[in-house]
């Protein structure tokens, strides 16, 4: 009977263990497959071969003048950056009125701010291409920062909002004492307090805006094609530059992974008090 | 500066331009929809038709009725499969150990790979003769080894899916442990003390207690069924046929490839009303309790 159930025991274990195995073999093939991809010999990628003589050359030819990706590279860091800069500070304002102030229509409009993620980016960037045509901003930094903003900004409120309610209100009160005006109480009590959920947004919204796709097809040309639209530009008669496409896809992904690390453990709070919650 | 004026100066920056760059958009693609206006014969917007762009697609358009009923398709299928993927993953990972901490680590990357990136790294590995997967799965079931997932009919959506799931299930996962953390281990211990089997005690005693967690993550995961977009562009294109053309697709396709301005909003619209109705449902259930402070 002992021995049944510890067989029994053992079997589960085994199981949890393959399925373990399992998932995390799912999750990581297909980036172990990409990065192999970058760094094969053009010879070798229509190989399924895993041993090869690793080379620089494709990262190389993303850079050279034909495909000048260092420029894509620059776009997206000013997209990203910008929305980011734009974004956190408007946020931190409104968030703390959300959490601390009465006014009228309050609970209205914070509906709406959540309301907005329900929306469909097509039915934004239509109106906003046909507005950015007239005024000759297609294909320019401002436009495509004001466009993501509308993805961003309700976010980062919700998200900071959430972390500023964490916050006893008795600290503030003892700030209000020593005489600090609205603006010293944010900079010198709320943001040192909420820091950690003010990066969490940041990088949140980061990366929000450095993958973003729709939007940028749609309002770029050349100037300012950020990585994620680049991406789709690596076609030749022959078909589609894998391995062109691999090494820019490391340069998107891998600055993104150290910053979704940096963010590890306030991943969970900031998408359950996030927008998406 | 009084009290009241500082909210002022606090709120109104962030609010005009949420205003700015959602809701006077959305008014004015709402406004467009009622319009005749191909970017092909003018710059400027056409006359006034009332419904006519809602009553075609309704009524005169086959291709819209085929586009929903792929959205649904889709939909239905994406929300379930990587729901119960999520679910079974954070079963796995819920219990503590070092295995499961370095397995959570993992779990955030897919959620920093852009979903463009994700599409275009998919169509490669289902790529005949030489696409990792496909290959894969041609060894595994013979049956499959001349298959080509982009154009042999009725692949190409789980294709579509598998990468889907891939982004966001372990985003889910993660909601959802936050849920089963949630559960008093009482409960479920009483019910295996009365002799319950493990499976009838998660069936009974946790999936109720973890069902409003659960009912949120079907919610958030069919809006952004809904809104699947880059992974479409870069992965399908579409096809085969209409098979993966999902609405925000379509309505896409129509602004920018046909420069139907009217009609692209109407069908964007469509999609609009969609998830405002869910997001409906989401802020009845939601907002009473988290925002009441």
């Amino acid at each position: 009977m002992r021995t049944a159930a510890r067989r029994r025991k053992m079997f589960f274990k085994t199981l949890e263990w393959t399925a373990l195995g399992a998932v995390a073999f799912a999750i990581l093939f297909p980036i172990v497959w990409m990065i192999l991809t970058a760094f094969k010999p053009v010879s070798l990628i229509y190989h399924l071969t895993v041993l090869f003589p690793p080379t620089l050359d494709n990262f190389r030819e993303v850079f050279s003048p034909r495909w000048e990706i260092g420029g894509k590279v620059l776009n997206s860091l000013v997209i990203a950056t910008g929305t980011v800069i734009v974004a956190v500070p408007l946020a931190i304002c409104a968030a703390y009125a959300f959490s601390r102030r009465e006014f009228p229509f309050k609970r209205t409009m914070f509906q709406l701010i959540l309301l907005t993620q329900f929306i469909p980016g097509v039915a934004i960037v239509l109106p906003f291409y046909l507005m950015f045509r007239n005024f000759g901003m297609l294909d320019t930094y401002a436009a495509l920062i004001i466009v993501d903003l509308s993805v961003v900004l309700p976010y980062a409120v919700w998200t900071i909002k959430g972390f500023i309610d964490a916050i006893p209100e008795e600290t503030e009160e003892a700030a209000t004492i020593d005489g600090a005006g609205l603006f010293g109480l944010l900079w010198h009590v709320i943001v040192p307090m909420a820091r950690p959920g003010i990066i969490t947004a940041a990088i949140f919204c980061f990366i929000l805006t450095w993958n973003e796709f729709l939007f940028a097809l749609i309002l770029t040309r050349n100037k300012v094609v950020p990585l994620s639209v680049g991406l789709v530009s690596f076609k030749l008669e022959r078909g589609e530059l894998w391995e062109l496409i691999s090494a820019t896809g490391i340069l998107i992904t891998i600055p993104m992974f150290f910053l979704a690390m940096v963010i590890q453990r306030h991943f969970i709070k900031g998408m359950n008090v996030g927008a998406f919650r | 500066m009084s009290r009241r004026g500082g909210t002022v100066v606090l709120l109104a920056p962030a609010l005009l331009a949420v205003g700015a760059t959602t809701f006077y958009p959305l008014v004015f693609s709402f406004w467009t929809s009622f319009h005749d206006w191909r970017l092909i014969k003018s710059l400027r917007p056409g006359v006034f038709v009332g419904l006519e762009n809602y009553v075609t697609a309704f009524t005169d358009d086959p291709v819209f009725w085929q586009v929903m009923g792929v959205t649904a398709r889709f939909v239905f299928f994406d929300v379930t499969c990587t729901i119960l993927a999520a679910l079974g993953l954070a079963l796995l990972l819920l219990r503590a150990g070092f295995a499961r901490t370095v397995m959570r680590t993992l779990l955030i990357l897919p959620f920093a790979v852009s979903p463009a990136l994700i599409g275009i790294s998919w169509r490669f590995m289902f790529k005949p003769d030489y696409g990792a997967f496909q290959v894969a799965a041609g060894t595994i079931f013979p049956f499959m080894a001349d298959v080509d997932w982009f154009s042999s009919p009725g692949l190409a959506t789980y294709a579509l899916i598998s990468a889907d799931l891939w982004h966001w299930a372990p985003y889910f996962a993660f909601m959802l442990m936050g849920g089963l953390a949630g559960v008093p281990p009482e409960t479920q211990e009483a019910a295996r003390i009365d002799g319950a089997s493990d499976f009838r005690v998660f069936l009974h005693v946790t999936l109720p207690q973890i069902a409003p967690v659960l009912f949120v993550a079907v919610i958030l995961k069919t809006v952004f069924a809904l809104k699947v977009f880059d992974l479409i562009v870069t992965m399908t294109g579409g096809g085969p046929g209409l098979e993966t053309n999902t609405l925000a697709f379509f309505a896409y396709n129509i602004g920018f490839r046909d420069y139907d301005m009217g009609y692209a909003s109407a069908v964007a619209y469509v999609l609009t009303a969609m998830l405002f109705a869910l997001s409906f449902v989401y802020i009845r259930h939601i907002l009473p309790a988290k925002a009441s402070r």
